[in-house]
C-alpha cells in the first residue's frame, strides 16, 4: 500500500514538474525582472524620424510603480527638461520658460520628445500583472531564445492598450518582442528587445526599439546606459519643487 | 408707334402694372441675389487668400497632402534661401513665408501655475522685417482693438474674444504648449501686445498670430516654415497667370520621386476653391433659368387673362380687317416695352439694394459660431458689371416669351363667328 501511494505522489510530482506555468505566473516574473523597490538609471533615446535621427540622453530615478522622475542631460535644447510621475499625474517642467505643465487629457496621448513613446506610456502601471490577465497560447523561438506567447487582455476600461501580445523568454522572462492593440484590434505599436544584460541576479533589456506603427520613421531605440536597483533615493526628489532644482 | 404702344398701356393699367410689376420683381431679385452671392464668394475667397493659400502657396509634396493636420514635422526647410530664389525670379510677387500651428495658450498666474487654457490656432508671420507687407495683407492695423503690433521678438496678437475668455491683458505672459518639427513637446513663452478681431468666426474663436522667426524657435523649425505663400504685387487674383506660374516653379522645383520637395497650388487648385467658384457660375446660371422659367409662365398666365379681357378688343380689331400677324406682332411689341420697362426697374432696385449690402452687409455671426469656413461674419453684396445685365435680358425674355405663349390665341379665333361673338 505504502509502495503504491509513493508511486502516486511521484507520477503527481513528476506531471507538475512537466506542466508549462500559467500566463498569470509568467507575467508576474517579467513583472519580477522588471520593477524594484527603487532603481536610477541612465539611458539613451535615438529617435530615427521621417527626416533626421535626434539622440536624447536622460537620468531616472524610479520609485515603486507610482513615483518617476526624468531629467534630461542632452540635446541642449532639451537640456533640464524635467517630468515627475506621482500616482496619476504627470508634470513636465521647461526651463526655458521656467513653467510646470500638467500633462492631462488628450495630452496623454502625445509623443514624448517625438518619440515612439506617448506620456500614456510613461503613466502606465509599471507592472502589468495589475492590470492585465494573461492567457499563454503557445511557444515559438525568436532570435534562438524559445518563447512562451502571452495574450493579455486588459482587466478594466481605460487602459491604453486594450490587448497585449507578448513573447516571453523562458529562462530570463523578458519579454523578446511584444505588439500593442487598440480596443478595436488594431495594432498601435511594436516593441523588440535587441540586447540584454546582467544586472546582479535579474536579466534586463539593453537595447529596444519602440515602433508607434501609426507613425512614419524607423522607430526610437531605447538603450539603457547605466542601472541600479533598490538604490537610495532622496524623498525631495519626488515633488514638484525639485522640477525647479 | 411706340409712342401710341406706351399711351395704349398707360391708360390701360391692367394691361401693364401687374406685369411690369412682375417683371420688376424677378429682375430685383435676380440682380440681389447674383450680387449678394458674388460678394459672399468673393469674400470667401478673400479670407482664404489672406490667412491660407495666397495666390500661391509652396509647400511640400507630404505636408500638402496632410495640410488639414498643419503637419510642422514635414514643413519646408532652408526657407530663406528658396524665398530669395522666389523674389528674384518672380519680381511681379510678394513672396512671405508662414507657419500655422496648433495647441494650447496657457496663462500662468503669479506663481507660475495654470491661471486659464485653451486650445489656440496659431499663425506665424513676417511681423517685424521692415520690408514686409504682412500687416497690411492681414489688414493688422484695422483689425487691432486693443494694445499694439508687436514690435520686439516674442510679443504675440490674440484674438480678442479669445483674450476676453481667458481673461488675459495687455502685456501678460502666455504660455504656447505645442508641438515642435521633431514631435516634441513645445513649451514657449510670448508676450501678448495687443488684440484683433478680424470678424472671421474660425480666427476670432481663438487664435494668435506672432512673428514667424518666434514660431521657428519655439517649434525648433530652423529656416523652416509649413509654407510659402505669394501674392499678386496688385493684390488681384488671377487664375490664368498664378497657373502658369505654378507650372513653370513646380517643373523646376518639384520631384515626384521626393516627398520633401516643395510643390506650388494656386488659391484655385488649393482649399477646393475652384469648385466653390465654379458653384458660384452654376447658380448664377440657374438663378436666371429659373426666373426666366417662372416669370414665362407667370406672364403667360397673365397675357391669357388679358387676352380674355381685350377678347372684345381684339375681335374688333380683326373684324376690322387686321391681319392676326399683325396683331401678334403689336402684342409682342407691348411685353417689349412691358419688359424694358419692369426690368430696368427691377434692376434699378436690386442695384440700389445690392450697393447699399456692399458698403453695411448682414451679420451673420450668431449662426456662425461653429463655422470652420475662413468667411466673414458680415456678408456683403458686390455690384459687378453682371449685376447691371444680369437681371435685364431674363426679364425682357421672360416678358416677351409669356406673350408669346398667350398671343397664341388670336390665330384660334375664327373669323366668321366675330361678328356673333361681338353682338353678344
Amino acid at each position: 500500500m505504502r509502495k503504491l501511494i509513493l508511486i502516486i505522489l511521484l507520477i503527481n510530482c513528476t506531471l507538475l514538474y512537466g506542466q508549462e506555468p500559467s500566463g498569470k505566473a509568467i507575467l508576474e516574473r517579467v513583472d519580477d525582472n522588471y520593477t524594484a523597490e527603487n532603481r536610477r538609471a541612465t539611458s539613451t533615446m535615438v529617435i530615427k524620424g521621417r527626416r533626421a535621427t535626434r539622440t536624447l540622453q536622460a537620468e531616472s530615478w524610479i520609485q515603486g510603480v507610482d513615483k518617476a522622475f526624468t531629467e534630461y542631460l542632452s540635446p541642449a535644447r532639451e537640456k533640464g527638461t524635467k517630468m515627475l510621475k506621482m500616482g496619476d499625474e504627470l508634470w513636465i517642467y521647461s526651463p526655458a520658460t521656467d513653467r510646470i505643465i500638467k500633462i492631462a487629457g488628450h495630452m496623454l496621448k502625445r509623443s514624448v520628445m517625438g518619440s515612439d513613446l506617448s506620456y500614456e506610456d510613461y503613466m502606465e502601471d509599471p507592472r502589468l500583472s495589475n492590470i492585465y490577465s494573461a492567457e499563454l497560447s503557445g511557444d515559438e523561438n525568436i532570435n534562438g531564445r524559445d518563447c512562451h506567447i502571452l495574450e493579455l487582455s486588459a482587466k478594466k476600461e481605460g487602459i491604453a492598450y486594450y490587448r497585449r501580445k507578448m513573447w516571453v523568454d523562458k529562462e530570463r522572462y523578458l519579454p523578446l518582442k511584444e505588439e500593442l492593440f487598440a480596443k478595436s484590434g488594431k495594432l498601435l505599436k511594436r516593441f523588440v528587445i535587441n540586447e540584454v544584460f546582467k544586472v546582479g541576479k535579474r536579466w534586463y533589456p539593453k537595447r529596444m526599439v519602440f515602433k508607434d506603427v501609426l507613425k512614419k520613421g524607423d522607430g526610437t531605440e531605447f538603450i539603457i546606459d547605466a542601472i541600479e536597483f533598490d538604490v537610495e533615493i532622496p524623498e525631495y526628489i519626488f515633488s514638484k519643487a525639485s522640477l525647479r532644482r | 408707334m411706340i409712342r401710341f404702344l406706351i399711351k395704349g398701356l398707360l391708360r390701360d393699367r391692367s394691361r401693364s402694372l401687374f406685369p411690369v410689376l412682375m417683371v420688376s420683381a424677378g429682375a430685383f431679385l435676380t440682380v440681389f441675389l447674383y450680387s449678394f452671392m458674388k460678394g459672399t464668394m468673393d469674400d470667401l475667397i478673400n479670407s482664404n487668400a489672406k490667412f491660407d493659400t495666397g495666390h500661391v502657396k509652396i509647400m511640400t509634396r507630404a505636408y500638402e497632402e496632410m495640410a488639414d493636420q498643419i503637419p510642422n514635422d514635414l514643413a519646408l526647410l532652408e526657407v530663406n534661401s528658396l524665398v530669395e530664389r522666389l523674389r528674384s525670379s518672380e519680381r511681379g510677387m510678394v513672396w512671405t513665408p508662414r507657419t500655422r500651428f496648433g495647441g494650447l495658450l496657457d496663462i500662468p498666474d503669479e506663481r507660475g501655475e495654470t491661471r486659464a487654457q485653451g486650445p489656440v490656432m496659431g499663425l506665424g508671420v513676417d511681423l517685424l522685417s521692415p520690408e514686409s507687407r504682412e500687416k497690411d495683407i492681414l489688414n493688422l492695423d484695422n483689425a487691432l482693438v486693443r494694445g499694439r503690433l508687436p514690435r520686439k521678438e516674442n510679443e504675440i496678437l490674440i484674438s480678442e474674444e479669445f483674450a476676453k475668455k481667458l481673461g488675459v491683458e495687455i502685456g501678460e505672459v502666455a504660455t504656447l504648449i505645442g508641438s515642435t518639427m521633431n514631435g516634441a513637446m513645445a513649451i514657449h513663452n510670448f508676450k501678448v501686445s495687443g488684440t484683433v478681431r478680424f470678424g472671421i468666426t474660425v480666427m476670432d474663436r481663438g487664435a494668435i498670430i506672432a512673428d514667424i522667426k518666434d514660431v521657428q524657435s519655439a517649434l525648433d523649425m530652423e529656416d523652416g516654415a509649413g509654407e510659402i505663400v505669394g501674392y499678386s504685387e496688385n493684390m488681384l487674383y488671377d487664375d490664368d497667370t498664378m497657373l502658369a506660374l505654378t507650372h513653370r516653379f513646380n517643373d523646376k522645383f518639384s520631384r515626384d520621386d521626393d516627398e520633401f520637395s516643395p510643390l506650388m497650388l494656386s488659391l484655385s487648385q488649393k482649399s477646393g476653391l475652384r469648385e466653390y467658384l465654379d458653384l458660384v457660375d452654376v447658380f448664377g446660371g440657374i438663378i436666371v433659368l429659373i426666373f426666366v422659367v417662372v416669370m414665362s409662365i407667370v406672364l403667360w398666365n397673365s397675357g391669357l387673362i388679358n387676352g380674355l379681357r381685350r377678347y372684345g378688343e381684339i375681335g374688333v380689331r380683326l373684324a376690322m380687317g387686321e391681319p392676326k400677324g399683325s396683331l401678334y406682332r403689336w402684342m409682342i411689341y407691348e411685353s417689349i416695352i412691358i419688359g424694358f420697362i419692369g426690368s430696368i426697374l427691377g434692376t434699378v432696385l436690386g442695384l440700389a439694394i445690392s450697393y447699399y449690402l456692399q458698403y453695411t452687409g448682414i451679420d451673420f455671426a450668431a449662426i456662425m459660431q461653429k463655422s470652420t469656413m475662413l468667411i466673414s461674419n458680415v456678408m456683403r453684396a458686390r455690384v459687378t458689371g453682371w449685376s447691371y445685365v444680369i437681371g435685364f435680358v431674363p426679364g425682357l425674355v421672360a416678358s416677351v416669351v409669356g406673350t408669346m405663349f398667350a398671343g397664341i390665341g388670336i390665330y384660334r379665333r375664327q373669323t366668321a363667328q366675330l361678328f356673333k361673338e361681338l353682338e353678344v
